[in-house]
């Protein structure tokens, strides 16, 4: 009697979380047609949909300036939350991501100071370079980082030696910030701190390629990545290339969370919260349900964040970062709490 | 049949290209059982984990099945070869039903989507690790036991031919120790699997090993089938026991006998002596024991805990010779303790001992 009630359960499971599955794509969906439509039509203004379609000066707004903002924000909050994800996978460890491991912050340095080199020079540097100098950046953190991984095997004391290389590059950054010499600094201060504003088509663009392709690179490596989650040798003992792997992911990441610092600066705290709020909603680490899952939630996430750092004290407008670290930090911290 | 599954020839293993163990030459038949015993730190692990290339070979090379361990992708090795290892794993949010199936990955296709035959071989798995009313537990809610009857339910389900196991038993109860070589053995008969591992349970080890391989101080010291092994002698030997024994035949240990002359005499026999041996032995009394038949069962454990034994050869009738040397031991202490009610003809005299010790 006993078996056959856990049979029928068994039978029943996957049907169970399919239905999970697709009630958390559901709700995640909704939420991001909801915070689109909220975020293209809220602002200083606002418009009905007829006076968007007459008035040119309407359709400006909502065209060139809404909208590249808020799909900027969708695309960037998700590949944030996407890489947060695989560093997480990578080190074993659910409180990392490419703000605390301070890859965001080496490539917001590496970022800003080809910024001013080419400033100083008059020269007008496009979106790639900088995506590629934020790269740069991001690799030389990940450099250390994994250096000092090899060293220490706890997962707190990583954690605090990415933190602190955070802060070095940030009080690099600032000190470099603050004396140079330009009129064109006021952007560079106000992208040091992290924001979305100012966005372009050319940008979206730009950073719609950047992440789809890695996406689907990341996506492609999703059976690896879920036998990497039972241990390195587990992993090769399934046949996985391991070293191989581990190149990638790095990489993968790297790329994702260096084109977010490249158009909008460092974001804390969504690559952390975001996959974690995503596990709890769908109730798996699978990478084949988390991958889009977490596009999805960081889209979100951002979207909601950005619309609250424009719209609560506004005219005046808040750092995304403020806006994410309040939303995101408690998740983190709640994560900590339940784990210890 | 005869051909060697699986043959090491001139291995040699460490890490870093430092040679802990060299000159390694093993070989094995399909459907055998290996296991590689010796003290703690003497390199079991690592000859285990060059059969995974979790490491790899620093000279000499593993043939499986005919071929160079080296030459074969990770794929082809992976459906050759499965482990299950000491180290505990915490996969997050896993059921584990989802464990289980990461030992399909070898078979399925480019995202890992498992096809129905797929979970069919999980859920056969499972059931034959008798856990399958676990399936859908939470892998970090199960028992140790569970746990690594799930992690062997997983090596299972990767269809190896070879099956790599370092130290499966430890954590485990005796049940669970018991129930898991029983799986063991089960794939072996059932499925002519091969099984490669390292015990720390010699008498289970005994029982159960085909072959076995005694690694000492960084070189195999001995390798043969268990019968050749297990002398009492050579384990003491090979583990540098120097306090209390092993008795290597049966399979059991005993902790160091209390020396000194005997308080107490023991007249036992038939089995019955033994819980009154390690009651004295426990409150730390020298007793002397006697007199016992060679072939009987409780003689094994007097020869270990007593200070003296008097012994008479199997099947003889207890002597004139060794009855007076037990009177005289028996004169000498405090206390006779029966522990018979019957005595048959061959114990004649200790009943005549029993009567003299009552006085």
């Amino acid at each position: 009697m006993l078996q056959r009630k856990t049979l029928q359960f068994m039978s029943m499971m996957p049907k169970n979380r399919a239905l999970r599955y697709m009630t958390g794509y559901g709700i995640l969906s909704i939420l991001l047609v909801m915070f689109v439509f909220l975020g293209v039509n809220t602002g200083s203004v606002t418009y009905s949909l007829s006076q968007i379609f007459q008035e040119e000066m309407a359709y400006r707004i909502i065209l060139d300036i809404r909208m590249p903002r808020v799909l900027a924000a969708a695309i960037l909050g998700g590949a944030l939350s996407v890489s947060g994800f695989l560093l997480q996978t990578f080190f074993h460890n659910p409180i990392a991501g490419p703000f605390v491991l301070g890859i965001s912050s080496g490539a917001k340095l590496i970022v800003a100071l080809s910024m001013i080199w080419f400033l100083e020079r008059g020269i007008h540097a496009s979106s790639i370079v900088m995506v590629l100098a934020a790269f740069a950046g991001s690799m030389l953190s990940m450099g250390v980082v994994l250096l000092a991984a090899r060293r220490v095997t706890s997962m707190s004391t990583l954690v605090v030696c990415g933190v602190m290389i955070g802060y070095i590059c940030s009080a690099v950054t600032d000190f470099v910030v603050t004396f140079a010499e330009d009129s064109n600094i006021v952007n560079l201060h106000n992208w040091s701190l992290g924001s979305f504003s100012g966005m372009s088509w050319y940008h979206v663009r730009i950073m719609a390629v950047v992440v789809f392709v890695t996406l689907v690179c990341v996506f492609l490596l999703s059976k690896p990545i879920g036998a990497y989650q039972l241990g390195e040798d587990y992993a090769r003992n399934m046949g996985v290339n391991v070293k191989v792997f581990r190149v990638f992911l790095i990489l993968l990441s790297s790329v994702l969370s260096a084109c977010v610092t490249a158009f909008a600066g460092p974001i804390s705290f969504v690559g952390i919260a975001v996959p974690q709020l995503m596990k709890m909603l769908f109730g798996t680490a699978k990478p084949i349900i988390m991958i889009p899952a977490c596009f999805m939630g960081g889209a979100v996430f951002c979207l909601f964040c950005d619309l609250t750092a424009r719209t609560l004290f506004a005219p005046t407008e808040l750092s995304i970062s403020s806006v994410t670290a309040v939303f995101g930090a408690p998740v983190v911290l709640y994560m900590m709490m339940r784990k210890a | 049949m005869d051909k060697d599954y699986i043959r090491t020839e001139k291995l040699s293993v460490g890490y870093r290209g430092k040679v802990l163990i060299g000159d390694i030459n093993l070989c094995l038949k399909k459907g055998q059982i290996m296991t590689l015993i010796g003290p703690n730190g003497a390199g079991k692990s690592t000859i285990l984990k060059n059969f995974t290339r979790q490491l790899m070979p620093i000279g000499g090379i593993v043939y499986i099945d005919g071929r160079a361990m080296k030459d074969m992708s990770g794929s082809e090795l992976a459906k050759q070869v499965a482990m299950v290892m000491t180290q505990r794993i915490e996969p997050e949010l896993m059921t584990c039903f989802d464990v289980v199936s990461t030992g399909r990955y070898p078979y399925t296709g480019k995202l890992g989507l498992l096809s129905e035959s797929d979970r069919h071989k999980v859920n056969e798995a499972l059931k034959l690790v008798q856990a399958a009313e676990l399936a859908m537990c939470r892998f970090s809610d199960v028992s140790d036991g569970q746990r690594q009857r799930i992690m062997l339910a997983r090596a299972v389900c990767q269809e190896p031919e070879l099956m790599i196991l370092d130290e499966p038993t430890s954590f485990l109860d005796i049940k669970h120790k018991l129930e898991l070589l029983e799986i063991l053995k089960k794939l072996v008969r059932e499925q002519n699997m091969t099984v490669i591992m390292s015990l720390h349970e010699l008498d289970l080890a005994q029982k159960l090993s085909d072959v076995v391989v005694c690694i000492r101080e960084n070189k195999i010291d001995r390798c043969g089938p268990p019968q050749e092994i297990f002398t009492s002698e050579y384990i003491r030997d090979l583990y540098g026991i120097t306090k209390g024994s092993y008795n290597a035949e049966l399979g059991f240990m005993e902790l160091e006998p209390v020396t000194g002359t005997p308080k107490v005499f023991v007249i036992g026999g038939n089995g019955s002596g033994i819980a009154t041996y390690r009651k004295l032995h426990r409150e730390g009394t020298a007793f002397a024991a006697g007199v016992l038949h060679e072939n009987d069962v409780e003689y094994q454990v007097a020869k270990k805990l007593a200070s003296i034994v008097i012994t008479e050869k199997a099947f003889e009738p207890i002597s004139e010779e060794h009855y007076d040397r037990a009177r005289k031991v028996m004169k000498n202490c405090e206390k006779v303790i029966c522990c018979l009610t019957e005595f048959g003809t061959m114990n004649e005299k200790n009943r005549m001992l029993y009567e003299e010790g009552c006085k």
